[in-house]
């Protein structure tokens, strides 16, 4: 084994170790944040950067330009549509309630005046129970 | 609808054909004809609004967006991580609005995105026609306040405005 | 080397199966439908990389295209979820053990009686 890869599969670990040390602090924001807004944080960024660097070990220990390719791909899915995903989560636990005023210091959305009222989606018909018999 | 093909619906084209080559890992004409196929497919399903006349590409900003982008998503990510391994409480947060500059609803989109990923912050809310911006903060002493988190927003929509804003006027 | 390689896998392996359990903690406390989504990011996003650190140790190439898939899916999910099944009736929750039906129970059971621990309902008939 040449100096060069020693030196590649030497920055590959160090990469996977930061990149799983991350994905466990998602692991732990994601138990320990007290409500759903601050979970969200820790979906968001630890997460993404933990894959990022854990496919940037994947893609030292490969170095075949097709692999480092797809991990790529990999890389660009994951920055592109975690933000849409938890924006879309959060948004719905907004509205629906599920953020206590009191887990909040600051509430600029709250306080502001509302918007004209956006059309709702029908809500979907609740089976009715069966009749007794 | 108008679906005169322009520079950004070509873009497009070849954006989505090199993921699709890029899913095959394989550079064979059959991939590429396909991939065309495709790509032309999604963009006669789905049409894009045309940015063309909004939007240009600064190499030197676009280089300072990412780098800064980097940096910034690294030290945030390893702050939440801090925040979440630490002992002790979780700190106190706060949903912070922020009213952007640009009036341009694909500039909103890309300032949201981005400020998802980093200075603190999730999206909450979009209202694109005042143009306001809701985020969440975990950390709202850290990062200054509610005001803190205003100017920092808003020096990022500046550094996208700088690498993507066709109009000098709209990067002031 | 490789033994150095194989510490760090094991290490990086031990780290993920953590953060996999403490999510899956998350999925079953809930309280709500979108914090079992975000649970389950959590942990499709970990599955992700346990794939990586297989590739990486193996230095195979095999498992990519799942990693690719898998990224994705673990989106749609979520933005499902949100979309569709965040608005929760009162005390419908879609997963309700019996114990989170014990510890807030007083105005769940008021809500909707029918929503008792199965145990109470049998001791009842008898």
């Amino acid at each position: 084994m040449s100096a060069g890869e020693i030196v590649l599969d030497v920055l590959a670990g160090i990469c996977l170790l930061l990149g799983a040390f991350l994905a466990f602090s998602a692991g732990v924001g994601v138990l320990r944040f007290g409500h759903l807004l601050a979970r969200m944080h820790a979906v968001t960024k630890p997460q993404v950067l933990g894959l990022i660097l854990l496919m940037t070990g994947v893609a030292l220990r490969l170095r075949s330009g097709p692999a480092v390719a797809v991990l790529a791909l990999v890389v660009a899915f994951q920055l592109l549509t975690s933000p849409v995903a938890a924006h879309m989560v959060g948004r719905a636990g907004f509205r629906t309630g599920k953020v206590r005023p009191e887990d909040l210091d600051v509430d600029d959305l709250s306080d502001a005046p509302p918007t004209p009222p956006t059309p709702q989606p029908p809500t979907p018909p609740t089976p009715t129970p069966p009749p007794p018999r | 609808m108008n679906r005169r093909t322009s520079w950004g619906q070509w873009r497009g084209i070849v954006v989505l054909t090199a993921t699709w080559v890029l899913l095959w890992g394989s550079l064979s004409p059959g991939v590429v004809l396909t991939g065309l196929l495709v790509a032309l497919g999604v963009l006669w399903l789905f049409p894009l609004p045309d940015i063309s006349r909004v939007a240009t590409v600064r190499l030197w900003p676009l280089c300072v967006l990412v780098t800064r982008f980097a940096t910034d998503l690294f030290v945030a990510s390893f702050q939440v991580a801090w925040l979440a391994v630490r002992p002790g409480p979780t700190p106190r947060g706060g949903v912070v609005g922020v009213r952007l500059t640009s009036p341009s609803v694909a500039f909103e989109v890309a300032t949201a995105e981005l400020a998802s990923l980093i200075p603190g912050s999730v999206v909450v809310e979009i209202r694109v026609q005042e143009q306001m911006l809701y985020l969440h903060v975990l950390d709202l002493a850290g990062s200054g306040g509610p005001d803190g988190v205003r100017a920092s927003v808003l020096a990022l929509e500046r550094r996208i405005l700088r690498a993507f804003a066709a109009k000098e006027g709209e990067t002031a | 080397m490789s033994t150095v390689l194989g510490t760090v896998v094991v290490i990086a392996a031990v780290l993920l199966l953590a953060g996999a359990a403490l999510a899956v903690v998350r999925i079953e406390r809930g309280p709500s439908m979108l914090d079992r989504t975000i649970g389950l990011d959590v942990l499709t996003t970990t599955i992700v990389g346990a794939g990586a650190l297989e590739a990486a140790w193996s230095r195979r190439a095999e498992m990519l295209p799942i990693l690719v898939v898998l990224s994705l899916v673990g989106f749609v999910g979520s933005v499902v979820v949100a979309r569709f099944a965040a608005v929760e009736p009162e005390g419908e929750a879609l997963v309700r053990t019996p114990r989170a039906l014990r510890e807030d129970g007083d105005d769940d059971v008021d809500d909707a009686p029918a929503v008792e621990p199965r145990a109470d309902r049998e001791g009842a008939d008898e």
